[in-house]
């Protein structure tokens, strides 16, 4: 038998089923899903763009759809996954220019990037309902 | 190929439960992933009770000790039992270390002993690392002249060109920190992981290599080298406290500065 015929008989090892993943790994994972959420996310801003550029009656369509409860909550989601991806963005452009790599910076960081969503989603909100 | 799940034939069912000697007071449970070839289909999870009361502090002093008085058909590699020497690597209630260097005591509940993730199983705790070694092999981590050395017979380094290479060249090789790594779980065939690029940095860093244009051309590609994505697993893990994120970020400062 080959090495490479008896190596893909052999079990492989469990991964994911088994690792306990630190929170840099999770965010890093979240800063993928948040990436794909906006770039759907886009279309929403297109059809704002198209509607209002169609006339009065198609953006009534769109804003009677973003001022429903679910509208709403898909907005909300955008604004989240929005400035995640910008903090945890920002983090990254330290990160390309060799800075903050430590354990303890990256805990440092961890904390910056999960306040900042959470800081700036709520002050968008607070700015647009006051 | 990201695939989350495990293949059919790699699935741990439960298995054996061996209870500690009667008498025992102090008792720590040790959940061991294991995996005979000539006999098993699939692996399985056996249980061992150790009495702590007559083990050492460490999970690789828990693992001989089963090994020793209950099960001696337990396979793991260790050789130096403090830290030097790589052998003992696998994961451990969820993370990639040394066994020689993780007390028992940090474990909370019951020791999780998996062989190191993502890896082809020779048997229990003995992952195939056929494919890391020709990993690395294939950065030619020796090195390379191209001048005549001087007549003294040594090429010499400056204390500072000699610190360039501090917390390079401590790297032991365990591959704690590649396995821990989801795009080398991923893309291990083509990405070559962490702690083989720690080990490309350590020899593009050494003032006396003049080789360095060369090594760059060999990792400037997109699974290579950029198939890392600044997870941060692998520092995070490494028994030795190295940066692999950090020697990968200035391996990829060093080919922006190159184009200029």
């Amino acid at each position: 038998m080959t090495q490479a015929a008896k190596s893909s008989a052999r079990p492989l090892s469990p991964h994911l089923q088994i690792y306990r993943l630190p929170l840099a790994a999770w965010l890093s994972i979240t800063h993928r899903i948040t990436g794909i959420g906006l770039t759907l996310g886009t279309l929403l801003l297109t059809w704002w763009v198209a509607a209002a550029a169609y006339g009065e009656e198609s953006y009534d369509v769109f804003a009677d759809f973003i001022s429903s409860p679910f509208g709403l909550f898909i907005l909300f989601g955008f604004s989240v996954a929005l400035f995640f991806h910008l903090c945890n963005g920002l983090r990254h452009l330290l990160w390309d220019v060799g800075k903050n790599f430590s354990i303890a910076a990256t805990k440092t960081s961890n904390t910056f990037v999960l306040a900042g969503t959470v800081i700036l989603t709520a002050i968008a909100w607070l700015v647009a309902y006051f | 190929m990201v695939e989350f799940s495990l293949p059919k034939n790699s699935k741990p069912k439960k298995g054996k439960h061996y209870p500690a000697p009667a008498g025992a007071k102090n008792v720590k449970r040790f959940d061991v992933y294991r995996y005979d070839p000539d006999k098993d289909a699939t692996p399985r999870i056996d249980s061992y009770d150790v009495d702590m009361d007559t083990c050492g502090p460490m999970v690789l002093d828990g693992l001989l000790k089963i090994k020793d008085e209950v099960d001696q058909t337990l396979a793991l590699r260790r050789s130096c039992r403090e830290g030097i020497c790589g052998s003992c690597s696998m994961n451990i209630d969820g993370g990639n270390t040394l066994a020689c260097l993780k007390p028992i005591d940090e474990c909370n509940g019951a020791v999780k002993v998996y062989p190191l993730p993502h890896m082809p199983v020779v048997k229990d705790l003995v992952p195939d690392l056929t494919h890391v070694y020709a990993q690395y092999a294939s950065i030619e981590p020796w090195m390379k002249t191209e001048t005549l050395p001087p007549s003294s017979g040594e090429r010499l380094q400056s204390p500072e060109e000699r610190e360039k290479l501090d917390g390079l060249w401590e790297c032991i090789l365990c591959f704690c920190c590649s396995t821990s790594c989801p795009s080398y779980w991923w893309n291990g065939d083509r990405y070559l992981g962490p702690a083989i690029l720690l080990q490309a940095a350590r020899w593009i860093n050494d003032s006396r290599d003049e080789a360095t244009g060369e090594r760059l051309d060999n990792l400037e590609d997109p699974f290579r080298l950029y198939r890392c994505h600044t997870i941060m697993n692998c520092t995070q893990t490494c028994p030795k406290g190295l940066n692999p994120a950090k020697a990968i970020a200035d391996i990829k400062m060093k080919l922006v500065e190159r184009a200029g």
